[in-house]
């Protein structure tokens, strides 16, 4: 049997998508890389990645042009349809500007650049993208950015991650990470990408990969 | 053509952290009469075309703010 397809977003200024690729990888799927310009995702892709990076230099907001290009078309219509997508950093910030997710990520209220190994709560044990695991329960992930403070109405969503101990950015309730009502779209900030090799000291990220393939 | 200006600010009551950050920058710098300080953007736009003024509406509904924590005004110059 063939292994799962799974699609990984590419616009001008993302960057994280070979690591995205290799974890995909690492749970058994076949990561394919998209261009922003496409109308439709690759040919039999069953899941959708959007990598973290800097798309479009992040100019007017985060992630505001990118979701304005064809490809979340694509996107829209397989997440209607039920298909799972995950969204890591810039593309968190892409989806909750594309109305995928709710809210929208605003500078972290430091204003400074964060980089940092971060404990993760499971706030929601009830979604797929936690591997089972229980409510409290920790997940160490890195995360590193700038604008990653999520605001908005934490009634709109499921809120599956939460920042353990200190809120590294002021985002309402602490939130790291979300999923829309119906659970198939998710994003966060941290990077569980950088987190599904024991070389890099912790392989809690493949849950989130894992879960594309199920 | 016409020349719109559009202004975009964050919303009254959403932390602006930069415009926090300038206002203590202005207080350290000995400006002691500073008082609340915000930032935003101003966005330029050629415009052809009739009623530009609907199309810069529509534009920043559809790109230019983002309604949850910003404002924004349209303003058409001759």
């Amino acid at each position: 049997m063939s292994a799962t397809r799974v699609a990984v977003l590419r616009f001008p200024g993302t960057l994280d998508h070979e690591s995205a690729a290799l974890a995909v990888q690492a749970v058994g799927g076949e990561p394919v890389f998209t261009h922003h310009m496409d109308t439709s995702l690759p040919e039999g892709a069953t899941a959708v990645v959007i990598p973290g990076g800097f798309s479009y230099g992040d100019h007017l907001r985060p992630g505001a042009l990118a979701s304005r290009t064809p490809i979340l078309g694509a996107v829209k219509r397989h997440a209607a349809d039920g298909g799972r997508v995950l969204g890591i950093c810039n593309g968190f910030q892409i989806l909750c500007e594309s109305g995928l997710l709710p809210g929208v990520l605003r500078p972290n209220a430091s204003l400074q650049f964060i980089c940092r190994q971060a404990d993760l709560e499971v706030a929601d044990p009830g979604t797929p993208w936690t591997g089972g695991r229980l409510a409290g329960e920790v997940l160490s992930v890195p995360f590193k950015h700038h604008d990653g403070a999520w605001f908005g109405d934490p009634g709109e969503s499921r809120v599956v991650l939460r920042y353990k101990g200190e809120n590294p950015n002021g985002s309402i309730d602490k939130i790291a990470g979300i999923t829309n009502l119906a659970g198939n779209v998710m994003g966060l900030m941290p990077h569980p990408e950088e987190a599904c090799d024991p070389l890099l000291g912790s392989v809690d990220g493949r849950a989130l990969f894992a879960a594309l393939l199920a | 053509m016409t020349l719109v200006i559009v202004t975009v600010m964050p919303k009254k009551g959403v932390l602006d952290p930069q415009g926090q950050a300038v206002q203590g920058a202005l207080s350290h710098m000995g400006f002691a009469d500073i008082g609340d300080v915000r930032v935003g953007k101003r966005i330029e736009l050629e415009i052809n075309g009739h009623d530009p003024a609907a199309q810069a509406d529509k534009m920043c509904q559809d790109l230019l703010a983002n309604q949850l924590i910003e404002d924004y005004s349209v303003e058409v110059q001759g």
